[in-house]
């Protein structure tokens, strides 16, 4: 299901089929168990769950001496399927993926910024979420195997990197190259870097920072409240009766907004009506940017789990590299060893290149080296994702930096 | 307007004073090519500071750390004597406040290494007597439109300030016509230098180690 909106009015350039030089072709996504009841996951929270299952896809191959595997860490609504075209969308109920390929295609592949040809890439899906990694929606060991629901444990980013550590040990890989991601992904490459700075080689960040502000929590929030208001959201238990989908929709619209900068929406849509030039006097749908938003949400709600979206949400508030230490983000900043490449985005205010700055900063007064650069966009946050003309190449060269 | 790449002789010299395993600050790294070398050769651990976001992006293909900042906004995030080299290489006349820039170039590292082009070089005030206009020159090679460099300075205006402030001029060098640096010689390179190149300390009468190819300094 392309979203016609978004390819006509971000000329996006047309996805590489699997058959391009430049794809990585066909993939299938892995589960692996990384935690069991003699083994559990203990997370912040004090739970230590079991068992916990990841679902992760691979790129390129990893090399004899096993020093070429980058970790690709998604973003709130992202999943494992980070490149190239999924065969298995059938067998695992996923006809979305059907149109289009990975959501960072245009990053990785032989020859793009991650060449496949030289790493070994790796993209699992977060704990909490709800493509093939343990969340909600997973069967409770504890409740005769019923979907979780609100019983699943709060989960937090250093939880998410501590079952991917889990991983990195299971793919035998004694340090990563390189770490990265974009807004959420990017909070987790920062608590990477503090929290296992021996296991990693460098760091790529991209529009994201310490924590979010007082504005991203008041986002969160609501869009959380759309869900927990929806008559059918049941406390949660609606997996067998139907979804809040219009709970999560509305939650969708509103993240929607964030992503978008004041002047890619009047770019894009500007006051325009959505069928011709007159108005049709009507309340529902009638200008394109209303559209839009109810196109991303509608679309949104056959993909998306609308207790994950409650869990990420949280995790994203909860997130503050600085409570490592004690409140003091250069103190936290004081663990890191690898090197840092930070990239911000003028537009972005849901990030601020404000924010990236800070860690940046800290960095420095660390007494640490960093790389800092804040791309010109006017794409707002979303320009992590659609500025690949402008970040590929920094990405590019900083892995390749020295050689 | 593109100007025509220059041989950077200050470069040879600074590479020449930065001891192996030091810790450098370098501020307007532009390409980054000095402190690539430093890091490849001296095995030094760098950090550069940029404006303009292509260099930063060239500086991090030569494997240097580079944070994009405007250097007139301060280097706040750099604690106290981190560096033991801070350099300014052909930047201070291109700052909004030069002052403000060298205050915390002191502060910040032990040793500051600082270049520019000398104002009241013969070959640049000849041109400016003779032909009445702004005088474009190898070392000042721009228009008056054009130029970044608006604040333009001379020898001794360096000298003046550096008595004021009570800072400690280390060694100080010349160069003129494309000649390679050689240690300053006064009065003469008042107008003889056309580029000048000074290592500034507050640390009291410390010394720096004489370089290999040049002889030491005279102040």
């Amino acid at each position: 299901m392309t979203d016609p909106l978004n390819v006509c009015l971000e000329k996006k350039a047309p996805s590489d089929l699997p058959e391009a030089p430049r794809s990585v072709g066909w993939t299938s996504p892995k589960r692996v168990v990384l935690a069991d009841q003699a083994n559990p996951l203990l997370l912040d929270c004090g739970v230590n769950l079991a068992p916990v299952t990841v679902e992760y896809e691979t790129y390129g191959r990893l090399s004899p001496a096993r020093d070429n595997a980058v970790f690709i860490l998604h973003a709130l609504s992202g999943d494992a399927h980070a490149a190239g075209w999924d065969r298995d969308y059938v067998v695992d109920n996923r006809p979305w993926r059907r149109e289009r390929p990975g959501w960072w295609d245009e990053m990785i592949g032989p020859g793009k910024a991650f060449d496949t040809d030289g790493f070994y890439v790796v993209c699992a899906n977060i704990l909490g979420s709800c493509y093939g990694t343990t969340g909600p929606w997973s069967p409770n060991p504890e409740n005769e195997g019923k979907p979780y629901g609100l019983d699943f444990p709060v989960v937090t980013v250093e939880d998410w990197v501590r079952l991917q550590v889990r991983l990195q040990d299971y793919l035998g890989i004694e340090q990563l190259l390189a770490v990265v991601g974009g807004s959420l992904g990017g909070q987790q490459a920062l608590a990477w870097a503090i929290s296992y700075p021996n296991r990693i080689k460098s760091v790529i960040i991209l529009a994201a920072s310490a924590r979010i502000g007082a504005q991203g929590l008041a986002f969160n929030a609501v869009g959380r409240q759309a869900i927990l208001n929806d008559p059918c959201f049941n406390r949660g238990n609606y997996y067998s009766s139907g979804a809040p989908t219009g709970g999560l929709e509305l939650a969708r619209m509103l993240g929607h907004i964030t992503y978008l900068s004041a002047d890619s929406m009047e770019g894009k849509f500007g006051r325009r009506y959505q069928n011709g030039k007159q108005p049709c006097y009507r309340l529902s749908n009638e200008f394109m940017v209303e559209s839009y938003l109810s196109h991303q949400g509608r679309s949104f709600v056959n993909r998306f789990d609308a207790n994950s979206y409650l869990y990420l949400s949280r995790a994203m508030d909860y997130y503050d590299a600085a409570a490592h230490g004690e409140g003091d983000l250069e103190a936290a900043c004081a663990a890191i060893r690898a090197d840092l490449l930070l990239i911000s985005y003028s537009s972005d205010w849901l990030y601020p290149p404000e924010a990236t700055r800070a860690v940046a900063e800290a960095v420095l007064a660390a007494g640490h080296p960093v790389s800092y650069i804040e791309i010109p966009s006017s794409y707002g946050h979303d320009a992590f994702l659609l500025e690949t003309e402008k970040t590929a190449p920094l990405i590019d060269s900083f892995l390749r930096r020295g050689a | 307007m593109r100007v025509k790449k220059r041989k950077r002789l200050d470069h040879q010299l600074i590479f020449e004073l930065i001891e192996p395993g030091s810790r450098v600050l370098d501020l307007g790294c532009g390409h980054g090519e000095l402190l690539a070398r430093l890091v490849a050769e001296k095995k030094i651990s760098g950090q550069a500071v940029e404006r303009n976001p292509a260099r930063v992006a060239d500086a991090i293909r030569g494997g240097v750390a580079v944070y994009q900042k405007d250097l007139d906004c301060g280097l706040l995030e750099f604690k106290k004597n981190s560096f033991d080299y801070a350099i300014l290489e052909m930047t201070l006349q291109q700052l909004e406040r030069p002052l403000a820039a060298l205050e915390e170039t002191l502060r910040v590292s032990r040793y500051t290494i600082v270049s520019f082009p000398n104002f009241n070089y013969r070959g640049v005030v000849g041109k400016l007597v003779e032909t009445g206009r702004m005088p474009v020159t190898p070392a000042l090679p721009y228009r008056w439109h054009n130029t970044p460099n608006i604040h333009l300075f001379t020898l001794y205006d360096f000298l003046d300030w550096a008595e004021q402030r009570g800072v400690t001029v280390v060694a100080g060098y010349a160069s003129a016509a494309g000649s390679p640096f050689r240690p300053l010689n006064l009065p003469d390179d008042s107008s003889g230098a056309e580029e000048l190149l000074f290592v500034i300390t507050l640390a009291g009468s410390a010394r720096l180690k004489s370089t290999g190819s040049s002889a030491d300094p005279v102040i």
